[in-house]
């Protein structure tokens, strides 16, 4: 799987209340959630996100709340992978878990810039930089994730092998 | 080679004599918890695994608790709609307005969880209750489905933090400065993919409370879960609430930490932390003058009876700051009856306080005192993201109840020593 499009970049510490603040959180309703994606730290996410594009952060990214509402607040906009520094961990599974891609590249964050043209290769696990024409390579997911992630979340996994 | 007590529990739960840091594991689960906000997104997740019933009826918990008593139309839907859900799957732990209270202060005191327990919950402070030697982490709704259905989840075994407590900690310090101070330490992502495990002689000098107020906060930490060992405080805990059959787990005296650390309680002061994280701390005498519009005292933290006991032994005889709205919420209704016996409230409204049924309300900036553009608040939450109780730019401040009541009372964030006598 290919995904392809602009770096969207956030710093350290992106925790869920600013991904879906907990005001919004009275529907569960992707196409809801998504009008209010990252709202509280950037007013205009909702208008230059393009379907594709990739989210860019440091360190912790997701930390907090374990509502799963950020993650589908994020799919449902349309983008199609995040990639940090590290991740906080019920995000992490909450990702994996619903099928939104992620992964952790300590290196991208410094060497892109805001609106960058990146393309990520799922399968080799290969991050590249189109405008800066640089190649990163990540840790590929443990075979059991991988198993999770091409069933479209553990609830396709959990369908499959029970 | 030696196992960590979250370990050896998670070993236990899967089936292996042995588990190490970073394997990959099936486990069982003793309880699955959620609440009105997450487990609608698990009802429609569970839905889809196409399965008529949950594992076990009686090994589900669902609490409505953050946008309740329901605040506005939308949120009584959702909690129609998880009602609907628990009277179907005739799900036992599902607590009504005026039978609930706070889903971490409550499972323990019903009894639900207990030592060695595996326990998920679709909220992040489920890390709670590792107070009482439980291993319990928090994840979403689609592992909160998964685990309705089956009865397990998957885990990669963490690799552990020691947090060796000597000590006694001083007049005006509790376990939540005990943590902030531990936040303030190792950073929002010091325990990142770890657990917390708690141990040493200081342990007997914490109450249960203060062990509930720290074992919550691991995830400010990024912690997996913070675990406790079991000690005869623990034990008349579970005997004194819970009829479960429990199982104490030590690690073993080989098992392998990532990082130890001797923690004195002794040298701990009042702490607080500043916006917009948990670990921007600062302790007394660092506060500066930071004046105020709102404490908060309650919150799956620090809303359980001795944190009652705490803002009224600071509140007895003063008043409230003119220009400070002050809302105190027991966690549930038991706590509310102990305080309301024990001629807590008396003091409260004396003092000018206003006293809440139970909910998570404000902590999240759902309903009861949320915040306008530029207000502070300081409050014995959890967190104090941007946004976190209110308008973007308001501001939150962690402490424990001490602090928060004395900072009622003067307007601004202060120490209890701070106060003059009355």
């Amino acid at each position: 799987m290919i995904a392809k499009g602009k770096a969207i970049k956030y710093g350290d510490n992106v925790d869920t209340d600013v991904i879906i603040p907990a005001r919004y959180l009275n529907s569960s309703d992707p196409s809801e959630l998504a009008a209010h994606c990252m709202e509280d730290i950037d007013a205009d996410f909702v208008n230059k996100v393009e379907k594709g594009d990739i989210i860019v952060a440091a360190k912790n990214f997701g930390c907090g709340s374990s509502r799963e509402h950020a993650p589908i607040a994020i799919k449902a906009s349309g983008v199609s992978c995040v990639i940090a520094k590290t991740f906080a961990r019920i995000f992490y599974r909450n990702a994996i878990n619903i099928g939104l891609p992620i992964l952790e590249c300590p290196e991208l964050f410094e060497e892109t810039e805001e609106g960058d043209r990146l393309e990520v290769d799922f399968d080799t696990g290969t991050i590249n930089n189109i405008t800066r024409k640089k190649v990163f390579k990540t840790q590929p997911f443990p075979p059991f994730m991988q198993e999770i992630i091409a069933n479209d979340g553990l609830v396709g996994y959990i369908k499959k092998t029970t | 080679m030696g196992m960590t007590m979250t370990q050896k529990i998670l070993a236990s739960h899967a089936g292996l004599e042995e588990v190490v840091a970073g394997q990959l594991i099936m486990a069982d689960v003793d309880m699955v918890l959620g609440n009105d906000i997450t487990t609608p997104v698990a009802i429609k997740e569970f839905r889809k695994l196409g399965v008529g019933n949950v594992f076990d009826k009686s090994k589900v918990s669902i609490v409505p608790d953050h946008f309740c008593p329901n605040k506005d139309i939308k949120s009584a839907e959702q909690v129609k709609f998880i009602r609907e859900f628990a009277r179907e799957m005739e799900i036992e732990n599902f607590f009504e307005v005026g039978q609930m209270g706070i889903e971490h202060a409550l499972l323990p005191e019903k009894g639900l969880v207990t030592a060695g327990n595996v326990v998920i919950g679709a909220d992040s402070h489920t890390c709670t209750y590792g107070a009482l030697g439980a291993f319990s982490t928090g994840v979403g709704s689609t592992d909160m489905a998964c685990g309705m259905a089956t009865g397990k989840a998957w885990f990669k075994v963490p690799e552990a933090m020691k947090f060796e407590l000597v000590g006694k900690p001083g007049r005006w310090v509790s376990g939540k400065d005990v943590i902030l101070h531990i936040i303030g330490m190792i950073g929002v992502d010091g325990a990142l993919y770890k657990s917390m495990e708690f141990t040493g002689e200081g342990l007997a000098n914490l109450s249960m409370d203060d062990r509930f107020a720290m074992a919550n906060m691991a995830i400010e930490a990024g912690g997996k879960n913070g675990i406790f060992d079991v000690d005869e405080k623990t034990l008349a805990y579970i005997n004194e609430h819970s009829t479960k059959e429990f199982k104490v787990f030590k690690a073993d005296p080989d098992a392998q930490y990532a990082k130890t650390y001797i923690i004195e309680l002794d040298k701990i002061k009042p702490t607080v932390s500043f916006p917009h994280l948990p670990d921007n701390t600062r302790a007394e005498g660092e506060f500066g003058d930071v004046t105020i519009d709102q404490v908060v005292i309650g919150s799956c933290t620090n809303g359980r009876i001795e944190d009652m006991r705490m803002a009224a032994e600071i509140l007895k005889g003063r008043k409230v700051h003119s220009n400070v709205r002050c809302i105190i919420f027991p966690a549930t209704q038991k706590i509310w009856k102990q305080a309301m016996n024990e001629g807590l409230f008396d003091i409260f409204i004396e003092a000018g306080a206003a006293i809440s049924t139970p909910t998570c309300g404000p902590c999240l900036g759902g309903h009861m005192g949320i915040l306008a553009k530029g207000e502070r608040a300081v409050a014995t939450t959890n967190r104090n993201f941007v946004g976190r109780m209110g308008h973007p730019e308001s501001e939150v401040y962690l402490s424990g109840p001490y602090v928060a009541a004395a900072s009622a009372v003067t307007g601004k964030i202060s120490s209890p020593a701070e106060l003059q006598e009355v």
